[in-house]
């Protein structure tokens, strides 16, 4: 690999841990020269009280922690109104992402609907126009399922190059949540379909209750399958600024397309053409003719650590390379992970078999040498897709199609420990 | 799939006022849209005072706000201009969009008539009508946008997944790797904001 390339160190983040890896040379099988005093001297916490169990009705993470937050990249948008902000992915583990550090989009803020003053209205071309209340949904029967909720613009940025540094910024718009709801089939029953006709040409529109509505169309097929009406995630009521009391849940498909606050369902013959499935989430190819309809978000995989956000603080030896796989499609089957770039490729572990359309924990246990390493991962899903890199997606699509980008990430992890977004030939 | 569950007899009958309220969507062959109408004129004047102060006089867009007017024939180029002239392909999300979520932060607030107006003077600021042009719940459904034949359906099936699967190459799959480009150069990342580390 390039020595030329070997950058000085650009973010203050990463000075602290950089030090450490310079202090710990002698890193593996450590020998301690002198008694450690966190054993020897009496720590205060092994002597004094802690908090009472009134401290907390409901906590918050330790302060040590703080750093796992949700952040936002200022230029991406003309306000923080309709806005973005990213999942703390370089810091978490495992599968499901805590609500609170869970990332938002929203078009017109994150507003705030009581469940008394809820309603869910289904109208259009069903046999009986039907008005709910919150309390009505509750009383349906209920499913629970985990899925992942994607942007269709992660990794939008990274289309023409490597742009953002960590994978909260580059993989960040996702996060993946246990939904508790009621199946919009059994909804759209309720109302009944007879009015419909022929289904197969039938659409619901589906409107949020705030000012941007985010109206999309969505197939019936898709309609009367696996699409949730949810009112709770990960245990709990939705977070506010996640639809609370009622969002759309669409499995394996566009994040745009789970709709927050949801207040309407609409049966049509046709689809709306919404501006948010004309003016946003087409994806204009190199031709300058658009793909519109892109619902499915395709198998991915990012390795979370190390990468520039968790660079590699303990030296040489023992090593886990940690990150996630998902896929619309369905369920993971494999990840592989390379080290050098892509020429050679090692299959990872899955953490454990992921649910289907759901995030996917995968690791690789092995021993770092010390020296540079081109992290990358390759994921592979149940109907045979293998994930592309970004050279195999700009020959089709070009470099302006915004969303859908998941395209193979590289990191370059250097002697110290530090890794970088980079791009690869 | 076909229905057959059982009901349950939850939730009651929607009023016509209600859906009515609530059913504001307007469909590409027009149907949903309302009486009323506007012309470029009464348009110019609406816009200027409630959407220039974003959109710009001539909707070109201020700051980083979103630009409405411009962009013909860039959608192949390496900076498409996506407008409403050079890229939305029906009318009726023009006056659906308008009419549901703006002005932002005062969405709802416009009357049919208004948006009417509102929605001629867009189409003038692109030049696809004339300065003396009325839009109307008449003439609506025949108003052809430029770039309406400018969008194809979800093609990843035949163009991507039959390619891209497979047993994947895993070992000695390049000959070398170069790294040809680093997310430092850029340096757009927001810095963390932690002092203390800075030392």
């Amino acid at each position: 690999m390039d020595d030329a390339l070997k950058a000085p160190s650009r973010r203050a983040f990463l000075k602290g841990s950089a030090a450490a890896v310079a202090g710990s040379v002698a890193a593996g099988a450590a020998v301690a020269a002198e008694p450690d005093p966190l054993i020897t001297e009496l720590q205060d916490w092994a002597s004094s009280l802690g908090e009472g169990v009134d401290e907390t009705p409901y906590g918050l993470p330790i302060k040590y922690e703080d750093d796992v937050v949700r952040r936002n990249v200022p230029w991406l948008t003309a306000d923080p109104i309709s806005s973005i902000n990213f999942t703390p992915i370089h810091a978490l583990d495992g599968t499901i992402t805590p609500q609170g550090c869970a990332f938002e989009r929203h078009h017109s803020g994150a507003i705030e609907l009581s469940k008394p003053d809820y309603r869910l209205m289904i109208n259009g071309l069903v046999d009986q126009e039907l008005v709910f209340t919150y309390a009505d949904l509750e009383r349906f029967p209920r499913e629970n399922h985990v899925y992942f909720c994607e942007c269709a613009a992660n990794t939008g940025m990274e289309w023409a190059g490597a742009q953002l540094n960590g994978v909260q910024f580059t993989h960040g718009m996702i996060h993946n949540m246990e939904y508790t709801g009621v199946s919009l089939r059994t909804l759209l029953n309720e109302a009944g379909l007879g009015a419909a006709g022929d289904l197969k040409d039938k659409w619901v529109y589906v409107e949020g209750a705030d000012a941007s509505s985010n109206g999309r169309s969505i197939p019936m097929e898709k309609a009367l399958d696996d699409v949730l009406v949810a009112f709770k995630a990960n245990g709990e009521a939705l977070r506010k600024e996640h639809g609370y009391p009622v969002r759309l849940v669409v499995p394996g498909w566009e994040g745009n397309m789970w709709v927050k606050w949801l207040r309407r369902i609409e049966v049509t013959d046709m689809a709306v053409e919404s501006r948010e499935e004309t003016s946003k989430y087409t994806d204009v190819l190199a031709d300058g003719i658009a793909r519109k309809w892109t619902w499915v978000m395709d198998a991915k995989s990012v390795i979370t650590s190390p990468s520039p956000q968790s660079p590699i603080t303990h030296g040489p030896g023992p090593m886990v390379i940690s990150g996630l796989a998902w896929s619309g499609h369905g369920q993971i089957t494999r990840v592989d992970v390379s080290k050098d770039g892509g020429m050679t490729w090692e299959t990872a572990r899955l953490g454990r078999q992921g649910d289907t359309k759901a995030l996917t924990r995968f690791y690789l246990d092995t021993e770092w040498d010390g020296e540079e390493m081109l992290l990358q991962a390759r994921a592979m899903d149940e109907t045979g897709y293998v994930q592309p890199t970004k050279a195999q997606l700009r020959e089709v699509r070009g470099e302006n199609s915004i969303y859908h980008n998941n395209c193979i990430q590289t990191w370059h992890v250097k002697t110290n420990g530090e890794a970088e977004n980079v791009e690869v030939s | 799939p076909a229905l057959a569950e059982e009901k349950f007899g939850l939730g009651r009958p929607a009023l016509p006022e209600e859906v009515a309220a609530w059913n504001k969507d307007v469909l590409p062959d027009g149907r949903g849209i309302p009486e009323g109408r506007g012309d470029v004129f009464t348009g110019e004047e609406v816009f200027a005072e409630q959407c220039a102060v974003c959109h710009g006089d001539f909707a070109e867009g201020v700051d980083n706000w979103p630009v409405l007017a411009g962009g013909f024939d860039t959608l192949g180029d390496k900076d498409p201009v996506k407008t409403v002239g050079s890229y939305w392909p029906h009318l009726s999300t023009v006056w659906d969009y308008v009419n549901r979520s703006m002005p932002f932060g005062a969405a709802q607030t416009l009357s049919p008539d208004d948006v009417y107006a509102i929605t001629a003077y867009i189409l003038y600021s692109n030049d696809l009508v004339d300065d003396d042009f009325e839009l109307s719940h008449e003439n609506f459904a025949d108003f052809e946008m430029y770039n309406k034949d400018g969008f194809i359906i979800d093609d990843r099936a035949e163009t991507e997944y039959t390619i891209w699967s497979g047993e994947p190459c895993m070992e000695n799959c390049k000959d070398e790797v170069k790294i040809t480009m680093r997310a430092s150069v850029v340096d757009v990342t927001p810095e963390e904001a932690d002092e203390g580390a800075d030392g």
